[in-house]
């Protein structure tokens, strides 16, 4: 019974992260259809500035409560300063490309940004681990969890709501609908495509962030963090559907409870489950369970 | 002269220039030109499938699976001999195609990319966690004999270059014949439109599917060399990265020319070694920035600059 309760409970606090990168790299394809391949690399990103700039406040000796805010900071920072440069100094040349292009051309970013981050930060690998305890844990049945993963679970409702909410309730969301269906129309009715690109990247950036930077203090962040988590990213909204925020959340739901279940009865399948599951979904539904197939053009 | 009798004649004069440097060249630059070669296989399985309109970001897995392949072949099999190592390893990688050819040849675009890096994150997933292949470390492969030739001996030394300079040769050689020919032709058809090749009455999916399996037994063959040549293999050959690197080869040097592939994976391979040497830590950055140059500014890969040149002057 136990072993059960920890696997959905594990399988909960790994999809909650999944999720928020995974929304990320989904809004950005839904928009902009870029499947972006550095998005992992911006999630590493966030996480070392996050180590970085966490690190500073605690080693200064201010209160240790206010290392959170700076795991946030991190995720602004790396979004207002990174999201617009790639989209603005980049992407902006490759529109109306080829979709397959465009992951050609994220690519040769993740690359990039995956030795700008060894540059800037050396290969030694980076700790954080106070704010992950400071919030002592929590009994869920006879096993105990750090309240930490809670505010993983809480950040992931939030980006979901907060999306859901954005893109339904407000202006800028019915503009983004509007530029999803049609692009072209879209600018003929006067709505500002290059801005919602750019809000848009830049958003997308921030979730990548700020799912690095809420990871920081859970892991030892190390070279190479990112190259794991876009496959595992990818794998989750190809699930849902490329596109699909209902779908990037039931892909990571899935996908958290296979590699729960996975870790806790059949280890050694742990690291290929998930892509089992992966190329099970597209064997049924060849474009995800939440995007309808297509009719061929001519 | 047709365009296939000058390209053979082209890759037979490389290939005798390739025999005739082997004596001369240091041991160091021998290696560098078998693994680059042996890339340049996978890279020139690539070109067939970007002719036909698709990206796959998993030739890892048949890289993977024909080095493996060689590997099991000389431990279990006993088998002393090189070339039937790389048979094998070709044969296992087009076998394994043809398999997951059955789902992949259904898929187009980042799909195909996305699924077929999927497939090859499930072989790296099943090495890493199989205890009697090794699991993360690999383990060691060698060959005793070449040709016939102890690998030991004077002339074997060379035995394994030319073994992947004649593979070379012979897989350069057919892939242009296959271009040429009716269902060769069918590939960029299909890349440019598939529903008009099917309403002509041709299968597309068949053609995605046949290509396929070319192209993974070309890795599989360049993955037995290089086990060969490296002498010890690791799942880390069918990690996504590893694919990524062959994509990058395959977007340098185009689709133009048959010969550009092992081009462009010599000159991945001579970058890196100088990278390595002098700024271990920008190598990617580098070849980040050159694959952007190339993607924005010569979308037909480096090999155009040639092809245009010739253009002019004529």
């Amino acid at each position: 019974m136990s072993t059960i309760l920890a696997v959905l409970v594990d399988g909960v606090i790994y999809a909650s992260w999944l999720f928020i990168i995974a929304a990320g790299l989904t809004l950005i394809y839904g928009v902009m259809r870029i499947l972006n391949m550095a998005h992992g690399s911006l999630y590493a990103l966030g996480a070392y500035v996050a180590a970085s700039l966490a690190g500073a406040w605690l080693r200064a000796g201010w209160a240790p409560m206010g290392s959170y805010a700076m795991l946030v900071l991190a995720a602004l920072v790396v979004a207002l300063v990174v999201g617009p440069l790639i989209e603005r100094g980049l992407l902006r040349f490759c529109y109306g490309r080829d979709e397959v292009v465009l992951v050609l051309v994220t690519y040769a970013l993740f690359l990039i940004i995956e030795d700008v981050i060894k540059l800037g930060w050396g290969v030694e690998s980076y700790f954080i681990y106070e704010p992950y305890g400071l919030l002592g844990n929590v009994e869920i049945g006879a096993l105990s969890y750090p309240l930490y993963s809670a505010v993983l679970v809480g950040a992931a409702v939030l980006v979901g709501v907060g999306l859901r909410f954005g893109i339904y309730g407000t202006r800028f969301g019915k503009l983004l609908v509007a530029v999803i269906h049609d692009r072209e129309v879209s600018a003929a009715m006067g709505i500002n495509v290059n801005r919602v690109y750019l809000v848009t990247f830049t958003l997308g950036t921030f979730l990548a962030a700020v799912g690095g930077a809420l990871t920081a203090p859970t892991v030892s962040v190390v070279p190479g963090m990112g190259v794991e988590t876009i496959v595992l990213a990818f794998a989750v909204v190809v699930i849902g559907g490329l596109g699909s925020m209902q779908g990037a959340a039931l892909g990571a739901l899935i996908v958290g409870l296979v590699r729960s279940a996975a870790v806790h009865f059949f280890p050694q399948v742990e690291l290929f489950s998930i892509y089992l599951v992966m190329a099970l979904v597209l064997a049924v539904r060849p474009r995800g369970l939440f995007v309808a197939a297509e009719a061929r053009k001519i | 002269m047709t365009s296939f009798r000058r390209t053979t004649l082209g890759l037979g004069i490389a290939l005798l220039a390739l025999g005739l440097a082997a004596p001369i060249l240091p041991k160091w630059a021998l290696f560098l030109v078998t693994i680059a070669i042996a890339k340049g296989l996978v890279a020139l399985g690539l070109l067939l499938l970007m002719r036909t309109g698709l990206v796959s970001f998993g030739q890892g897995l048949y890289f993977a699976a024909g080095a493996y392949a060689a590997g099991v072949g000389s431990q279990a099999l006993h088998i002393g001999d090189a070339v039937p190592m790389v048979l094998l390893g070709g044969l296992v990688a087009a076998a394994v195609a043809a398999v997951l050819g059955l789902l992949l040849a259904r898929y187009r675009a980042i799909f195909f990319a996305m699924l077929s890096l999927a497939f090859s994150m499930i072989l790296y997933g099943l090495l890493v966690k199989t205890s009697e292949l090794g699991s993360t470390d690999g383990f060691n492969v060698a060959a005793r004999t070449v040709f016939g030739f102890p690998i030991a001996s004077g002339l074997g030394r060379y035995g394994v270059y030319a073994l992947a300079a004649l593979c070379a040769f012979g897989a350069a050689v057919g892939l242009d014949r296959y271009l040429g020919s009716y269902l060769g032709r069918l590939a960029p058809a299909v890349r440019d439109n598939e529903l008009r090749v099917e309403y002509m009455g041709a299968s597309v999916r068949n053609v995605v599917h046949l290509n396929l399996v070319i192209a993974a037994a070309m890795a599989g063959v360049g993955g037995a060399l290089t086990a060969l040549a490296v002498g010890h293999i690791d799942p880390e050959m069918a990690y996504w990265t590893t694919s990524g690197e062959f994509v990058f080869v395959a977007i340098l040097s185009g689709t133009t020319s048959v010969a550009a592939p092992f081009a462009g994976a010599l000159l991945l391979e001579l970058l890196r070694s100088f990278a390595y040497e002098h700024a271990p830590n920008t190598w990617q950055l580098v070849m980040g920035s050159a694959m952007l140059a190339v993607i924005l500014f010569l979308p037909e890969g480096l090999w155009s600059i040639f092809r245009r040149r010739r253009r002019a002057a004529t």
